[in-house]
């Protein structure tokens, strides 16, 4: 145990810088990652405030109510819409004061505590060299035959599983058990989270894997790869946002307001179509990198405010659940 | 008397950190939630996967220990090292190795589509047992191994001598073991899979195939109502507790008592081609997927960062230092009523673990200074039933055989600690350090909570790279994983293969 | 003297009761048929066994709360008499030092002279496992007789010797307690081993461990029940 504590006393000795105002952001963990948007954005901002600004990787919101206004936290980024009513009860969040006309958002964002800072949409992406006609719609998709392989994410334990449920009921209403009684047998299978099915898809398991519009991108940046391709339906795509607040109980409210500014700059937004792979927030497409001006995107965005949403989810769900359980 | 309040002592922490972080939770919830209607579903196919998997790894593992043990072949040593492999691979690399095997696009299906014949389609119950049995299997076969090996070979010598028939020396010896020995190993298996919940989903093929782990998830993540998941909790908790019952009184019967240590004999044990075929197959069912993994991997190597390099560094030090606290916790506890206790740690919801744990500390420290100190002593804990597994049947055989000679001459208890007992459990202590410095190094835990940039384990990072599109890079690191916990694995047990 | 006074202790399907004292230095067998709980009271005495009622005495000492370490007792059982991943001369070492310290050049040299004593000299490095079974014996005479307590059990060591090692055994035996001046009690299930060795017998059967008699007197008229257990017709 020796060893351990000096080998931590190590680290925490590289990562404290001195005497600087310490500004404390709760970050998913491809977030802060080396791969990541989180060390660039550290680095930037930084270089700004003369302070150390320090993102913990993990679960957001669960450890934030567990801790309360105890919490170290000063900023939380990388929230997602399914939270953000319960978020907004907890009380534990100050509202951003952040002008939101620059925002380029492809709907209307007028709340006053979460900030957008990127997006995408729901997408079933697909590999062209092996799919030669992707279904040019939901309905086409639904009625697909059923050798059409598909790997979608848990919606009780995935967030962009619960967003595809929400798709499903904004797409079909009350005729949602119906498409997923259809779509149940080209579902090969239903994973935890997004990083499972895209491995799946990856290693060719699937046809098609449930992700993002933005998938893509990184296939063709990094890559240099332009087959794999979203499948874009006119019936919509469900928008999918990722979002900051400000912690209420924060002791450095003056360094939270100031990342939540940095936040719709343009330094932010320029870098974070490649570091997070998600459209920024607020930043003319003229602007976007090459590869992000080749995606396939919707015309139409589906999207339920938090209330809607909370109001379907549990339907939703059952809806997706009692169609899978056949 | 020493070593009665070390055994107290020991069971009351390990009662302490089970039970303390859902009594914590409970508290903060304000009580117990309620159940919703498809609870009894996912209670039903929870118990169900489960029994099923530690009936099956079990079956299977009798023939196949039987075989590596009486059988002396090259490369022997190396499966029976390999055996240690599948349990420690982080989950989801597991499953990829199983999928590019059994899979849709895996070889299997390659090899059945090109001889024209059906598909195999892996998603379901059977693929959830199939990924079960692929983690449990060789530790069934391990520990029924183990006990082969503490048979004195004066007991084989005497069957040998008496040219007792296959179906006598079965009876008379192997039945015996087998009856002590299994019933355990299949409350561990089991207790372990019903924890299961991304395997289950995944090759499950759906909600079909949701256990009250995910549903626990489900209530701690996403609906934020600790209430419920302490309760589901307890379910999953009193589950393993039945089924830890239920072993405890079927598992009777007492070692063989003491030999002089010779040599295993092996006379020509007829069934060679019996032994040939289970040897064959357990080997080709656990490298295939394996050898899936490696390639996989190899590719990936070359990406490895800083940051990869440096969490391999920390799981390292983890695993090193759960193995201690883990050996150190178990010998005091290495008794039937120990064994017993220590299922729950497994039992268990690492989530209700981990939040527990967060709640407790909190107040007093800043969670994220505590991440690995908080994690191997997580990883020890949830090491601890195997260790015991493994370490019990030869601390109570010790323990007969010799108390009363130690009693005799008044050996004091450390010496008796460090001159017998330590010496003579040397081959199931280095086996029980290998796997719980495999298990340390492949464990994710409970870090969600107390996860930090700078302190991250392997595992987490293999997530982390997964989850940021870096799908090579990640499967480099699941080799590296790999490579560390066997080389781990290999080195601590090489004391427990001495003569094996 | 050791005293067993008011000794009840029950067995499967019957109780054993016993009241007898033995003096210090004595030779003594024990002979009885199979499980009429010779076992069991050298268990009592070594303190391996509670009894239910009675207590066992030493020197007027009263032994019922001293565990087995702590009593005036050596112990040799019917196997396991030697740890089998330590050398010969390792045994012997731990009678002198039971915390398993080193042994001092004094003690080595005890422990050499026990070894020859007993007839292994150069032995010491070997382990159990390589020396037979009357050489495991001997080592296993050679740690009691290092122990140099005052009682000594032998619990049937040399059963599964032949009768020429056996005999050769007992006459060890009879060496140590008169090197030792030990009283030792002998289970024994052979009427000639007790003649060889025994001063005095103590006979156990029906339940009762009877009060020790002289040798020679019984079994020159041995009482109608061990007449009976040894096979000879009465008259």
């Amino acid at each position: 145990m020796k060893a351990l504590t000096f080998a931590a006393g190590l680290f925490a000795a590289s990562a404290a810088l001195a005497d600087d105002a310490v500004l404390t952001v709760y970050a998913p963990d491809y977030f802060t990652s080396e791969w990541g948007p989180g060390p660039k954005i550290e680095e930037l901002f930084e270089a700004r405030c003369g302070c150390d600004l320090q993102f913990k990787p993990g679960d957001l919101l669960p450890r934030l109510m567990l801790e309360g206004e105890r919490t170290e936290a000063d900023v939380v980024i990388g929230l997602n819409t399914d939270v953000t009513k319960k978020a907004r009860e907890s009380g534990l969040f100050a509202p951003h004061g952040t002008d939101l006309a620059g925002l380029t958002l492809p709907l209307d964002w007028n709340d006053d505590v979460f900030l957008p800072f990127n997006y995408g949409h729901t997408a079933f992406i697909y590999d062209t060299t092996k799919v030669d006609a992707p279904p040019a719609s939901f309905e086409d998709l639904v009625n697909a035959p059923d050798d059409l392989r598909l790997v979608i994410q848990d919606p009780r334990s995935s967030i962009s599983g619960l967003a595809l449920v929400l798709w499903v009921q904004a797409v079909y209403g009350e005729k949602a058990g119906e498409a997923w009684a259809k779509l149940a047998p080209k579902i090969v299978t239903v994973t935890r989270g997004w990083s499972e099915s895209y491995g799946l898809f990856t290693d060719g398991e699937a046809d098609m894997v449930l992700s993002y519009t933005t998938s893509p991108a990184y296939h063709i940046i990094a890559e240099g790869d332009e087959t794999k391709k979203a499948a874009i339906f006119p019936e919509g795509h469900y928008f999918m946002v990722e979002l900051a607040a400000k912690v209420a109980s924060s002791d450095q409210p003056e360094l939270a307001q100031s990342f939540m500014d940095f936040i719709l700059t343009e330094d932010f937004q320029g870098m974070i179509a490649t570091g997070n792979w998600s459209i920024p927030a607020a930043l003319d497409q003229a602007k976007w990198p090459e590869g992000f001006q080749k995606l396939n995107l919707p015309e139409k965005v589906l999207f339920y405010s938090e209330d809607e949403a909370a109001a379907l989810r549990d339907e939703a769900i059952e809806a997706w659940r009692s169609a899978l359980s056949q | 008397m020493a070593q009665r309040a070390l055994a107290i002592i020991a069971g009351s922490a390990l009662a302490l950190l089970t039970l303390g972080p859902i009594a914590v939770v409970l508290l903060r919830a304000e009580g117990f939630g309620s159940f919703r209607p498809g609870d009894l579903d996912a209670v039903r196919f929870t118990v169900w996967q489960a029994f099923l998997s530690a009936l099956v790894s079990c079956l299977f593992a009798v023939p196949v220990a039987r075989a590596l043990a009486r059988r002396r072949f090259p490369g022997r040593a190396v499966l029976v090292a390999l055996l240690g492999a599948p349990f420690i691979l982080p989950v989801i690399v597991a499953v990829m190795g199983l999928l590019a095997v059994f899979g849709g696009a895996g070889l299997v299906n390659t090899v059945l589509g090109a001889l024209g014949l059906a598909r195999f389609d892996i998603y379901g119950l059977h693929g959830v047992v199939l990924a079960h049995v692929f983690f449990n299997l060789p530790l069934a076969t391990r520990m029924l191994l183990q006990g082969w090996l503490a048979i004195p070979s004066e007991r084989f010598r005497l069957a040998a001598s008496l040219n007792l028939t296959p179906r006598a020396t079965f009876l008379v010896l192997e039945w015996p073991l087998i009856r002590r020995v299994l019933p355990s190993a299949f409350a561990v298996i089991f207790v372990i899979c019903l924890t299961s919940f991304a395997v289950a989903l995944t090759l499950g093929g759906g909600p079909r195939a949701t256990t009250v782990e995910l549903a626990i998830y489900q209530a701690m993540r996403f609906d934020f109502d600790l209430g419920r998941a302490a309760l589901l909790a307890m379910v999953q908790l009193g589950m393993a507790l039945v089924a830890g019952m239920v072993a405890w009184r079927v598992s009777l019967g007492s070692g063989f008592g003491a030999g002089l240590d010779r040599q295993t004999p092996h006379w020509g044990a007829r069934g060679l081609w019996f032994d040939a075929f289970w040897i064959g197959l357990v080997a080709v069912f656990l490298l295939l997927p394996l050898g899936m993994v490696i390639l996989r991997g190899l590719p990936g190597l070359w990406l490895l960062g800083s940051d990869t390099l440096r969490a391999a560094g920390h799981s390292l030090l983890l695993a090193v230092a759960s193995t201690t606290l883990c050996l150190i916790w178990a010998l005091p506890l290495a008794t039937r009523r120990g064994e017993l206790l220590a299922l729950s740690s497994i039992a268990l919801s690492p989530l209700v673990l981990g939040t527990g744990l967060f709640l407790i500390l909190r107040p007093f420290v800043n969670p994220f200074s505590m991440a690995l100190p908080v994690t191997g002593l997580v990883n020890a804990l949830m090491a601890l039933p195997f260790a015991l597994r493994i370490l019990r049947p030869e601390a109570e055989a010790i323990r007969s055989d010799f108390g009363r000679l130690a009693q005799t001459i008044g050996l004091t208890p450390w010496a008796w600690t460090r001159l017998v007992f330590l010496p003579r459990l040397r081959r199931p202590l280095g086996f029980a350090a290998g796997l719980t410095a495999a298990l340390a190094m492949g464990d994710l835990g409970v870090i969600a909570l107390f996860a930090d940039p700078d302190r991250a384990t392997l595992p987490l990072q293999v997530y982390r790279l997964m989850g940021s599109y870096q799908m090579e890079a990640a499967a480099g690191a699941s080799l590296l994983l790999l490579c560390l916990s066997l080389g781990l694995f290999w080195i601590l047990d090489r004391g427990g293969r001495v003569g094996a | 003297m050791l005293e067993v006074k008011g000794m009840r202790l029950a067995l499967d399907g019957f109780a054993l009761e016993g009241d007898f004292a033995l003096q210090p230095g004595e030779t003594i067998a024990v002979i009885g048929p199979s499980g009429a709980g010779k076992s069991t009271l050298l268990d009592v005495i070594a303190g391996f066994r509670k009894p239910d009622a009675g207590q066992v005495l030493w020197q007027g000492q009263g032994l019922s709360d001293v565990p087995p370490q702590a009593r005036p007792v050596s112990m040799l059982f019917q196997d396991q008499n030697l740890f089998p991943h330590l050398t010969l001369a390792r045994n012997l070492g731990l009678a002198l030092r039971p915390d398993g310290g080193r042994v001092t050049p004094d003690e080595a040299a005890r422990v050499e002279a026990a070894l020859k004593t007993m007839g292994l000299e150069g032995l010491g490095n070997r382990k159990p496992g390589a020396l037979s079974g009357g050489q495991q014996a001997r080592g296993a005479l050679a740690r009691v007789l290092l122990q140099a307590r005052p009682i000594i059990l032998l619990d049937e060591p040399f059963a599964a010797l032949g009768p020429a090692l056996r005999q050769e055994m007992l006459d060890a035996v009879t060496e140590v307690a008169q090197v030792s001046g030990a009283l030792v009690l002998m289970v024994s299930h052979d009427p000639s081993d007790a003649r060889r060795f025994a001063r005095r017998v103590v006979y156990v059967d029906g339940g009762r461990v009877h009060a020790p008699v002289e040798t020679k007197v019984l079994f020159d008229d041995p009482p109608p029940a061990l007449r009976a257990y040894l096979g000879q017709e009465p008259g």
